[in-house]
């Protein structure tokens, strides 16, 4: 099977001044469709780096990237820009929704960027299909002052895969988010890969990478650790024992 | 990405800042109201200037006695006018000439039944009338023989019948000038204003004859000749030709002055067109700089606005926005803003002028080529003061973009 995400010795070295930060150090990775990976590590290990060169927002300095079997590591900025509208989804960590703009609206944004565009009927027919796809459906023509805080990132979910894909590339989904909402939204994010949908995310909070099903570990731009996830978490057993673990604390108050 | 889709993300833009939209537009809109306003007063000027040169006649060249002429009068007609013979030696011997009318004026009250009118008298010949293109409403026109006869016949201008009349239908009465009986065979169309600002309406019009026997006495010397030529080509012949031909005439020596005046319709016409088109232009000018700096308003507001919205450029970046489609996302704000104001501005400058036509009495036209080149005026001012502000936005590196807060 082709891999989705195929990345072979890059680097990545940004040139500030007189001192070369070294980033992303000869990192080899492949992920395979299907896969729900966790990147983790600590702030200045270079998962930050990683996840804009996944998502095409950034260019390795050197090294091959094969993102859905294209090489996308020489591409000029407006090839990158369709390469993203096309093969990526993305999920940012403070939801990244225009603001006074209705759910529905928000989710057709990438649609306007469509090449060659799509038609008013297939629009229409894939934000109904993604609004049902992370329970949006009577919220479509709210704006995010109105949402809840995992509503708005539903919604983020939902304009990431309007445009239907290969990827879906989270950072930080659950870093604003309490608890209860992280664990919503995590499954969100499981159901959609149960539903064949390949997902990455960047991560420091070992409990939310539990949810995924492989975790890759990052320190001084090198991948230390790279395993599937042992006793895996599922969002429903964890939402049943927070709410166990809150009528234990009401009853003790 | 589609025009309508572009269209609908700017004005949903600049809806979210109402004020600020309207504010940012004050600039445009005052500026191209003024242009508006400046231009509809100016061409309602010239119209009706326009009308006042096209009342005088066509291809017309007018021969007047020149009073500036230092010393004394030389030869029998100088400086006093002109003799028949004048007249129809310009007629017989200058070619290109149509027709030809002497011109002699006599004052005198107007008098019918009970009510008396004191109105120009002028004498002229019948070809007069179809030289100045001014149309008989009701009776006629007088003969050749009348004005070989010095008929006792007048025409009558509208203000004399309304005066004198009270705009009933006064052909076929006798009205008296210096008690002179004078049969009115005709009344004329309107003519309104003068360039000089005079009523020409308010004229009785005799055969010339007439007007030197029947009224003025032997004293009267034809004033003015006012002759028709062939084509405008023509004009300026024309007056150089009655110029050689009346200096013969006069006997005036070489070096001399001239004892007349010709001026032909085109130098009448430069002369007052010329003042307004320096008025229009110094207008253009101060609306030109009033325009630049609505743009520069604009062109403020849309860096700040690209400042404000850097998050929401790197959203629609990381979501596949390619650089142009920034720019003319951006683009189309500032040009709908200055349109948006340049619409506007035409509206109250048209609304202005409207009201300073009713207030003022002045006449006004707003040229539609005025409001047309106001909207791509306002169109280019956008392009221009918006692209600088656009390609700040497009440049922007989204990963940047997107941590900004």
């Amino acid at each position: 099977m082709r891999p989705i995400i195929d990345l072979q010795s890059i680097n990545r070295v940004y040139r500030t001044g007189a001192v070369d930060i070294h980033a992303v150090r000869d990192v080899s990775l492949t992920i395979h469709p299907g896969e729900f990976v966790a990147v983790m590590g600590a702030s200045g290990s270079g998962k930050s780096t990683m996840m804009n060169t996944l998502g095409c927002l950034d260019q390795p300095t050197s090294g091959l990237f094969l993102l859905d079997g294209i090489d996308v590591s020489k591409l000029s900025p407006e090839q990158r820009a369709e390469i993203r509208n096309q093969k990526i989804g993305f999920v940012f960590q403070g939801f990244n929704l225009l603001a006074r703009t209705t759910a529905r609206e928000n989710i057709e944004l990438p649609m306007l960027y469509a090449h060659p565009p799509l038609s008013r009927r297939e629009q229409e027919e894939r934000v109904q299909h993604v609004l049902e796809l992370t329970g949006l459906t009577q919220r479509a023509d709210h704006v995010p002052s109105q949402l809840s805080g995992g509503q708005q990132q539903r919604v983020a979910i939902a304009r990431a895969l309007v445009m239907k894909p290969a990827l879906l590339l989270a950072d930080e989904p659950t870093g604003n988010l309490d608890t209860r909402t992280s664990i919503e939204i995590m499954g969100a994010f499981q159901d959609l890969n149960e539903k064949g949908i390949t997902i990455a995310m960047v991560t420091h909070e070992l409990d939310i990478a539990q949810y995924c099903k492989r975790n890759i570990i990052m320190r001084d731009g090198r991948i230390i650790s790279d395993r599937p996830v042992e006793n895996r978490s599922w969002a429903a057993t964890e939402m049943k024992k927070l709410e166990s673990e809150q009528l234990a604390a009401d009853l003790a108050s | 990405m589609r025009f309508f889709a572009i269209l609908r993300i700017a004005l949903n833009a600049l809806r979210r800042n109402k004020m600020r939209t309207v504010l940012t537009m004050l600039g445009i809109i005052i500026g191209v109201s003024a242009v508006i306003a400046m231009v509809s007063i100016g061409t309602g000027a010239r119209a009706q200037l326009e009308a006042q040169i096209e009342s005088m006649g066509q291809n017309i060249v007018s021969v007047f006695p020149n009073f500036r002429r230092g010393g004394v009068s030389s030869g029998a007609s100088g400086g006093e006018g002109f003799t028949v013979g004048d007249c129809d030696a310009i007629a017989s011997e200058v070619p290109g000439v149509v027709a030809i009318s002497p011109e002699v004026r006599a004052g005198g009250q107007a008098i019918y039944g009970n009510k008396n009118w004191s109105a120009s008298v002028y004498g002229v010949n019948s070809d007069y009338l179809q030289i100045k293109s001014w149309n008989v409403v009701s009776g006629s026109n007088f003969s050749e023989q009348e004005v070989r006869t010095a008929a006792k016949v007048v025409l009558l201008g509208k203000t004399v019948v309304t005066e004198l009349f009270d705009g009933n239908d006064p052909v076929g009465e006798i009205i008296r000038i210096r008690n002179v009986p004078f049969v009115v065979m005709g009344t004329l169309e309107p003519k309104g204003a003068s360039l000089m600002g005079s009523d020409q309406d308010d004229a009785i019009i005799m055969p010339y004859t007439s007007a030197m026997k029947r009224l003025a006495g032997n004293r009267a010397a034809i004033r003015s000749m006012i002759i028709q030529s062939e084509s405008p080509a023509v004009m300026s012949l024309v007056e150089q030709e009655v110029t050689t031909l009346l200096r013969q005439r006069h006997k005036i020596q070489d070096g001399a002055d001239d004892d007349f005046m010709v001026r032909t319709q085109d130098q009448i016409n430069e002369f007052a067109t010329g003042t307004s088109k320096t008025m229009t232009a110094l207008l253009g000018a101060v609306a030109g700089v009033s325009l630049v700096v609505g743009g520069i308003g604009i062109m403020n507001i849309m860096l700040v606005s690209v400042t404000e919205r850097t998050r929401e450029i790197g959203i629609r970046m990381a979501v596949g926005a390619k650089a142009r489609d920034v720019l003319v996302q951006f683009l189309t704000e500032a040009v709908v803003l200055s349109l948006l104001g340049g619409g506007l501005g035409i509206a109250l400058g048209m609304g202005t002028s409207a009201i300073i036509a009713s207030q003022m009495n002045w006449p006004t036209l707003t040229p539609g080529n005025a409001i047309a080149g106001a909207f791509a005026f306002s169109a280019a001012i956008g392009i221009f003061f918006g692209f600088y502000p656009a390609r700040k936005a497009a440049q922007l590196d989204p990963i940047e973009a997107l941590r900004y807060e």
